[in-house]
C-alpha cells in the first residue's frame, strides 16, 4: 500500500529517540507533554480562530451577505480582532454571584473540548493519546463540559441563565446517548474502542460505505446527536437568545464569555473529528473497489494526498454541514427535543444496534 | 338593526337615554352607574349583540368626565357609542372587563391619565406612567412644568 | 374569592417571575412582559407598558391637523402611510372635501406598499425569534426594494409623512409607476422562496401549529384585528367592509382562517401580501394625471362634533377618534391602536405553553411596541 508515504511516525519516534539519548525516561516523558501541549494549544487558537472566521463566511453566504472583509485581506484577521477586542473588555460579574464557580465554569467548559482533541487521529503516527477505550475517553470527556455550563448557569445568579443551563443539562445529557449508541455501531463493525484500531479498518474503505444501511442510519443521528450535543443551532436552546438572552452565558463578558465561545466552536470540530474519523476514515485517503478497471490508478492519485488533508477535508465538510444546519432552521423547543431524543433517535438507535450485529454475524457487509 | 331600531331598543331598556344629533354615528349619552347593565344586555341581546368593543376612550369635557364606547356587532354590522358622563369631583364607573376582556387594558388607560375609577376591574393599577406619578397627564388642568412647555 | 380563584393566586406567588424585556431580544422594543413561569411552563404574563410613551395623545391637543399627521407617524411606524392617512381621511370627511381620483388610488397604492414592507418586515423577524435567522436577511433585502421607492418618491423611507388633508405634500416621482411594477415582478419570484425557506419547515411548524389558538369568540371579544384576528376567523377588514380609499374600486380577497394558532396567522400574513400585490396590480395603472391635492384652506377647522375613522393598517384596525370644538386645534384626539388591543389577548394566549412559545405567539402578533404606547 502506498499509505506510508505521508507517515508521521518516523518523525515522532525520532524526536522520542533523541530526546531519551540526552534526557531520563521521566524527563523525556515530561518534555513531551509539554511539547504536545503547547503544540495543541497553538492548534487549539488556531482552528477556534479560523472556525469564528469560517462560520461569519459562510453564515454570509448563506444569508446573501459579504461577510467581514476589512480587517486584512478577505478580512481573515476579523477574528483576531474580535478576539483582542474580548481581550481588553471589562469581566464584569453580577452581585451575589458565585464568584469562585463563576470563574470556574469557563474554564471547566474549554478543558473539557480541550481534552477531547487529544485523541484524533490527524494523520498516520500523529496521535496524541490512544489507548483502547479512544472512544469511550471522547465521550466521557466531551461529557465534562455539561458541568461548566450548569456552573455558569448555576453561579451567574441570573434567571435566564439558570433556565439555560437546566435545558442545556437536560439536552446534552440525553443527547449524549444517542452520540454513544451511532457510535457503538461502529464499535460493532470494527470490533474495537481503540482509535486508531478503527481508522486501521477502514483502510478498504470507510465504514459509511462498509456498514451501508446501519451505519448511514448511525451518521445521521451521529451528525444530529452531536449537532445537539454542542449545544448549535437548531438546537441551540440553551442559549436561544430570542428567548433567554443569551442563556447560561448572558452574564459573562470579555475573556470569559471568549472562552465560552471559542468552546463552542473548538467542540464542534472535536465532534465533526470524530465523525470523521469513525465514519469517514480519519487520515484514510478516499478509495474505489478493486472491481472497477483501473481503479488503482486512482486509488494511487488519491493516495498521493496527505493523510492531514484528507482528515481535516472531511472534518470540514462535517463543520460545514453543521453551519448549513444552523444558518436554515429555525430553533426547536425543549420538549420538542426531548421528544425527538428518546421517542425517536434512541428507538432507532437500538434497533439499528441489532441489525448491525446481525449483519456483523452474517457477514453481511463489505 | 337601524339607528332608529337602534334607537327605541335602548330607549326602551333605560327610558333616561339622550341622544345626541347631528353625529356620524348614534350616540347615546347613558346613565353612569347603569353602564354595566346596559353593555351587558347590547352584547347578549341577540338582535343587537353588540360583542366588538373598537374602543374605549376617556374624555375630559369641561364639566365632566366621560368615557366613550365604541362598539361594534360583528354579526349585524351597526355601530353605536355609548357615553358615560360622571362628575369631576369623584369620577367612578363600573368596569366593563367582564362584557369584553378587552377593557381591562383599556380601562387601566383610562384610569392612568384620567384617573376615572373603575368599579370591579380585577387590577386597577397605572399602566403607562410610574406607580407613583402624581396627577392625570391628559385631564384638562394638569400641570407639568417641566415637560409641557406652553407657547 | 372562589376556589378557582384562590388556586390562581397560589400559582401565581409559586411561580418563577421572568422578565422578558424592557430590553430582551424578542419584545422588538421597550415592552416589558412580566412571565409566571413553572418550570418552562407559562402561567400568567403581565403586560408592563409606558417605556416609549411620549404622551402623542396629549401633544395631539396643541397641534394642528396638519401637524398631527407627523406625529401619527411615530406611532405604528411600520405602517406610517397608513396611520397618516387615517387623520386626512378624518378631516377630510369631517369637512366634506372630495379628493381626485388620482389622490385615492396613490394612497391605496402606498398603503399596500406599506404593508407588504411591514410584512417582510415580520416575516424576517419572525423566522429570527424562532431561530432561523437565515430569514431577517432575506426579508429586508427585499424589503430595502419597496423603502426605495418610498424614498424617491415621498423623501422618507421608514416615516414618509406624505399624505396631507386633501392630499399629498407633493406629487409622486416619475419613476414610481415602473419601480413599482419592477418590485411586484421582482417579488413574485421572491415570495414562493419565503415559503421554501421557512414555511414548509417541519420545525416551524411544529413550533408554531397548535400554539396560541384565538377562538374566533376570544378574538372578537378581545377585539384582535388584522392578520391576527382574521387568522381565527374574525372577519375584520376594514379595506372589505368600510372601504376608504381606492378599496372599493379593487377586486381583492379577505383572508379568513378558522384555526387561529401561530400557523395561521402566519399564513394569513402571507396570504396578504399576494392580495396586496393583487390591489397594486389592479391600480397602478389606473393613475392618471391630474391634481395631488384637492383645494384646501391653508389654516383647518374642524367644525364641532365627534368623529371617528377607521383604516386597517398592517396590524389591524386603526382609529381615530377626534371632538372638536371647531378650533385649528382637536379637544381630544384619541388613537385606537390595534396592538394595544392584540397585546391585551396576550395573557389568556399564551397560558399553560412554554416560555419558547410564548415568543412565537408574540411574533405570529407581530407588537409595534410605540404603537402600544403611544
Amino acid at each position: 500500500m502506498a499509505i506510508d508515504i505521508y507517515d508521521f511516525t518516523g518523525m515522532t519516534s525520532a524526536i522520542h529517540e533523541s530526546l531519551s539519548a540526552v534526557l531520563s525516561p521521566a524527563a523525556t516523558t515530561i518534555v513531551e507533554m509539554t511539547i504536545i501541549g503547547i503544540v495543541f494549544i497553538l492548534f487549539y487558537a488556531l482552528v477556534g480562530l479560523f472556525l469564528v472566521y469560517a462560520e461569519r463566511k459562510v453564515c454570509a453566504f448563506i444569508q446573501c451577505r459579504l461577510g467581514p472583509r476589512r480587517v486584512g485581506p478577505r478580512g481573515i484577521f476579523q477574528t483576531i480582532a474580535d478576539f483582542i477586542k474580548l481581550l481588553m473588555k471589562e469581566l464584569l460579574m453580577t452581585k451575589n454571584a458565585d464568584k469562585f464557580l463563576f470563574n470556574l465554569a469557563p474554564f471547566i467548559v474549554i478543558i473539557a473540548s480541550f481534552m477531547a482533541i487529544g485523541a484524533m487521529p490527524f494523520a498516520k503516527g500523529l496521535h496524541a493519546l490512544d489507548f483502547d477505550i479512544g472512544i469511550l475517553y471522547v465521550l466521557a470527556v466531551s461529557g465534562i463540559g455539561v458541568i461548566g455550563i450548569l456552573l455558569a448557569g448555576w453561579s451567574s445568579n441570573n434567571k435566564y441563565s439558570l433556565i439555560g443551563a437546566l435545558r442545556s443539562g437536560a439536552q446534552i445529557v440525553s443527547y449524549e446517548l444517542s452520540v454513544g449508541m451511532a457510535l457503538m455501531t461502529i464499535i460493532i463493525f470494527a470490533g474495537s474502542m481503540q482509535l486508531s484500531e478503527i481508522v486501521a479498518s477502514q483502510a478498504n474503505g470507510w465504514w459509511l460505505f462498509k456498514g451501508h444501511i446501519p451505519a448511514i442510519i448511525a451518521f445521521v443521528i451521529f451528525m444530529i446527536a452531536s449537532t445537539a450535543e454542542t449545544n448549535r443551532g437548531p438546537f441551540d436552546l440553551a442559549e436561544a437568545e430570542s428567548e433567554l438572552v443569551a442563556g447560561f452565558h448572558t452574564e459573562y463578558s470579555g475573556i470569559k464569555f471568549a472562552f465560552f465561545f471559542l468552546a463552542e466552536y473548538m467542540n464542534m470540530f472535536v465532534v465533526a473529528a470524530f465523525g470523521a474519523t469513525v465514519f469517514l476514515g480519519a487520515w484514510m485517503p478516499f478509495h474505489i473497489s478493486e472491481m472497477i478497471p483501473y481503479a488503482e490508478y486512482f486509488n494511487m492519485g488519491m493516495d498521493f494526498i496527505p493523510g492531514f488533508i484528507w482528515f481535516f477535508g472531511k472534518t470540514g465538510m462535517l463543520i460545514l454541514l453543521m453551519m448549513w444546519f444552523k444558518w436554515t432552521f429555525p430553533r426547536l423547543r425543549i420538549d420538542q427535543l426531548l421528544t425527538l431524543e428518546w421517542k425517536y433517535l434512541l428507538p432507532i438507535n437500538l434497533v439499528n444496534i441489532v441489525i448491525t450485529a446481525f449483519f456483523v454475524l452474517t457477514g453481511f457487509h463489505f | 338593526m337601524s339607528n332608529e331600531q337602534l334607537q327605541n331598543y335602548i330607549k326602551e331598556l333605560v327610558p333616561e337615554v339622550v341622544f345626541e344629533e347631528n353625529t356620524q354615528y348614534l350616540v347615546a349619552v347613558v346613565p353612569t352607574e347603569k353602564i354595566y347593565a346596559i353593555t351587558e344586555n347590547l352584547k347578549k341581546n341577540a338582535s343587537t349583540a353588540f360583542d366588538y368593543m373598537l374602543s374605549l376612550t376617556g374624555v375630559d369635557y369641561p364639566d365632566s368626565y366621560a368615557v366613550v364606547y365604541h362598539l361594534e356587532s360583528t354579526k349585524h354590522n351597526h355601530l353605536i357609542v355609548l357615553k358615560a358622563k360622571m362628575d369631576k369631583q369623584n369620577p367612578k364607573i363600573d368596569s366593563v372587563c367582564k362584557v369584553w376582556p378587552a377593557a381591562e387594558l383599556q380601562e387601566r388607560e383610562v384610569f392612568d391619565f384620567f384617573g376615572v375609577h373603575f368599579n370591579n376591574h380585577p387590577d386597577l393599577r397605572r399602566l403607562f406612567m410610574d406607580e407613583e406619578w402624581q396627577g392625570y397627564p391628559l385631564r384638562k388642568d394638569y400641570k407639568d412644568e417641566i415637560n409641557i412647555v406652553e407657547l | 374569592m372562589s376556589d378557582s380563584k384562590i388556586q390562581e393566586n397560589l400559582q401565581k406567588e409559586d411561580a418563577y417571575y421572568v422578565n422578558m424585556g424592557p430590553q430582551h431580544p424578542s419584545t422588538h422594543g421597550v415592552l416589558r412582559l412580566r412571565v409566571g413561569l413553572q418550570g418552562e411552563k407559562v402561567i400568567h404574563v403581565e403586560p408592563h407598558c409606558g417605556y416609549i410613551h411620549r404622551g402623542i395623545e396629549k401633544m395631539c391637543e396643541k397641534d394642528t391637523y396638519s401637524q398631527i399627521i407627523h406625529l401619527t407617524d411615530r406611532l405604528d411606524y411600520l405602517s406610517a402611510n397608513t396611520n397618516n392617512e387615517a387623520v386626512c381621511l378624518l378631516v377630510e370627511n369631517a369637512l366634506g372635501i372630495e379628493v381626485p381620483e388620482r389622490v385615492k388610488i396613490i394612497r391605496t397604492i402606498l398603503d399596500e406598499l406599506t404593508r407588504l414592507a411591514s410584512h417582510q418586515l415580520w416575516w424576517s423577524v419572525m423566522g429570527m425569534d424562532l431561530g432561523a435567522l437565515t430569514t431577517f436577511f432575506y426579508g429586508l433585502r427585499d424589503r430595502e426594494k419597496i423603502l426605495d421607492i418610498f424614498e424617491e418618491s415621498t423623501g422618507g423611507r421608514l416615516l414618509p409623512s406624505f399624505n396631507t388633508p386633501g392630499g399629498f405634500m407633493h406629487d409622486i416621482h416619475p419613476n414610481f409607476v415602473p419601480r413599482t411594477k419592477e418590485f411586484l415582478a421582482y417579488f413574485k419570484k421572491k415570495l414562493p422562496e419565503y415559503n421554501r425557506l421557512l414555511t414548509g419547515n417541519v420545525i416551524f411548524q411544529q413550533r408554531t401549529k397548535g400554539i396560541g389558538i384565538l377562538s374566533k369568540e376570544d378574538a372578537i371579544a378581545y377585539g384582535v384585528t388584522g392578520p391576527s384576528g382574521r387568522a381565527s376567523g374574525f372577519a375584520c377588514d376594514v379595506r372589505k367592509h368600510h372601504p376608504y380609499s381606492a378599496y372599493g374600486m379593487v377586486d381583492f380577497k379577505e383572508i379568513l382562517y378558522t384555526e387561529g394558532d401561530s400557523f395561521y396567522r402566519y399564513v394569513a400574513r402571507m396570504d396578504e401580501m399576494w392580495e396586496s400585490m393583487k390591489i397594486i396590480e389592479q391600480l397602478i395603472d389606473r393613475i392618471e394625471d391630474g391634481p395631488y391635492t384637492a383645494k384646501m384652506k391653508p389654516i383647518i377647522k374642524l367644525p364641532a362634533g365627534e368623529y371617528y375613522q377607521r383604516v386597517e393598517t398592517t396590524r389591524g384596525e386603526f382609529g381615530v377618534f377626534v371632538i372638536s370644538t371647531g378650533d385649528k386645534t382637536p379637544y381630544r384626539m384619541k388613537f385606537r391602536s390595534p396592538n394595544f388591543a392584540n397585546l391585551s389577548a396576550l395573557d389568556y394566549m399564551s397560558r399553560g405553553f412554554k416560555i419558547a412559545d410564548m415568543v412565537a405567539i408574540m411574533s405570529s402578533l407581530d407588537l409595534v411596541i410605540p404603537d402600544i404606547d403611544r
